[in-house]
């Protein structure tokens, strides 16, 4: 079956790292639009899945085919790393970058870069050198640089692994402006109470394998694989 | 003893009294290293930004050969410019041998491997740190070159300044390929060996003084880069 908002295929994706299977084989098809909430315990595969899908990481062997034609992929695509990398410039220089790269004027690339500086509350810090943030600091620019192309795809890993409730809830609501703006967020968290308050789907990732995936309120209240099952019950799984 | 003592004190007073020869010397001995730098470091900054990002089949070789021309002997390197330029070689009609233009072309030689390698080096770092920011921003190739060279400049001038350094207290190819002609291509380091053949010291002494500074001030610039560097006051 073939749903209509199909937007991603994968096709028999293998991702070797130094002769280890980090993921796959995997046969994936990817759809709908609003929160997708990738799950799964640590080394599942979670990272590799999202940057391969984003064409950051290569394959071993199959294929990843977007309903966009491959080279405009990732022109509306971002990417939140999970480790949040720093160009080593201002926090103003790293908010206008995306938006040098594409030779927008002056003039709206400083009030693009004012508004978001201002949505992350780091408008003071605007001529700060942005390695020297701190770590939920850096999480924060690093969305807000990734947000501030409209991307209709956003990829965020662990976007909130170093923030305090407040920012979390903070980025929440920056995301759910997005989403509702029209984007599509595919987003790997630990906090499950974050997935429940987000997803609109999950995808339940295994030892490189996809264990579980469908609508989120069936995921939470009727996980069917046992993996699923053990990790929302916070078991150690095998 | 005695003697340097003397020697000593006339250098000062050379220094002191800005003698005519002494300045003549040092404004060719930086005119002719810092043209070597200008051209070595537009050779060697894109080059070793370029090796730092692409991956292509001999790579590996190419970087190998670049450290290992970081050795190159300069009186090898200066016989190799000569026999170039010389009326019989290849490059003999130029007429080149013996002017200042042969003494910036065997110092390019020697320090763009110098140059390129320092740079090789901090831009693979900057690049591993970057790699995945810049492949998801969809940048190109230009783009990606300009950003690590702009982000990396801190270490690139670092790799300028030890280049310079390098240049400026050569001594054995310049003597070849220049000559020591006096006000046409005498620099500090082949006058000092001239003029301690000589016996004269103080001129030979206060040449080496201008020298030592100017290698301190380069060293002095190196640390403060690194220093800034590496507390993120860019
Ligand atoms: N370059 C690499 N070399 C070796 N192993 C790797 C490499 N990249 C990933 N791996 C391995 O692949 C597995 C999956 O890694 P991945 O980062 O995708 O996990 P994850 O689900 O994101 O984990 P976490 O929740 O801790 O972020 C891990 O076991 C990891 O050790
Ligand atoms: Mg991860």
């Amino acid at each position: 079956m073939v749903s209509q908002d199909l937007y991603a295929q994968l096709h028999g994706v293998v991702v070797q790292r130094r002769d280890k299977a980090v993921l796959g084989p995997l046969d994936l098809d990817l759809s709908g639009g609003g929160f997708t909430i990738v799950l799964g315990p640590n080394g599942a595969g979670k990272t590799t899945l999202l940057k391969v899908l984003h064409g950051v990481d290569r394959l071993t062997s199959g294929s990843v085919s977007w309903t966009v034609p491959a080279k405009t992929v990732r022109q509306g695509q971002a990417y939140v790393f999970q480790r949040p990398i720093m160009l080593r410039r201002s926090v103003r220089a790293n908010l206008a970058y995306p938006l040098q790269l594409l030779g927008l004027p002056k003039a709206e690339i400083s009030a693009c870069v004012a508004h978001w500086a201002a949505r992350i509350g780091l408008s003071a810090e605007l001529d700060v050198p942005a390695p020297r943030l701190s770590s939920g600091e850096q999480q924060k620019l690093a969305l807000a640089r990734a947000l501030i192309r409209r991307p209709d795809t956003v990829f965020l890993d662990e976007p909130c692994s170093n923030l305090d409730g407040r920012s979390t809830r903070e980025i929440e609501d920056i995301l759910c402006d997005a989403s509702a703006a029209g984007a599509r967020i595919i987003m790997t968290t630990h906090d499950l109470g974050q997935a429940r308050r987000l997803a609109d789907r999950v995808l339940f990732l295994n030892k490189g394998q996809v264990e579980e995936q469908g609508p989120a309120d069936r995921f939470f209240t009727a996980p069917k694989s046992p993996g699923a099952i053990a990790f929302l019950n916070g078991d150690i799984i095998e | 003893m005695n003697e340097i003592w003397a020697g000593m004190a006339e250098a000062f007073l050379l220094i002191w009294s800005l003698d005519a020869d002494l300045i003549d010397i040092t404004l060719r001995s930086l005119q002719v290293s810092l043209s070597a730098l200008v051209i070595a470091s537009a050779l060697a900054l894109p080059l070793a930004t370029w090796l730092a990002i692409r991956r292509f089949r001999h790579r590996r070789f190419v970087i190998a050969t670049m450290n290992a021309l970081m050795g190159l002997p300069p009186v090898v390197v200066g016989l190799i410019v000569y026999l170039l330029l010389s009326r019989t070689g290849p490059f003999g009609v130029l007429g080149l041998l013996f002017t200042p233009a042969a003494m910036i072309i065997a110092q390019v030689i020697i320090i763009t491997p110098l140059i390129a390698s320092i740079t090789h080096q901090a831009m693979r770092e900057l690049w591993s740190d970057y790699h995945d920011l810049l492949i998801s921003l969809n940048t190109t190739h230009g783009q990606r070159i300009a950003t690590l060279i702009w982000d990396g400049r801190r270490a690139l001038m670092t790799a300028a300044l030890a280049g310079f350094g390098r240049a400026i207290g050569e001594v054995g190819a310049i003597m070849i390929v220049g000559g020591n002609i006096d006000h046409v291509t005498r620099v500090l380091t082949t006058a000092i060996a001239l003029e301690t053949g000589k016996g004269d010291f103080a001129l030979a002494l206060g040449l080496g003084f201008v020298l030592i500074a100017l290698s301190l001030c380069v060293n002095l610039a190196i640390h403060t880069l690194s220093r800034t560097e590496r507390e993120g006051l860019w």
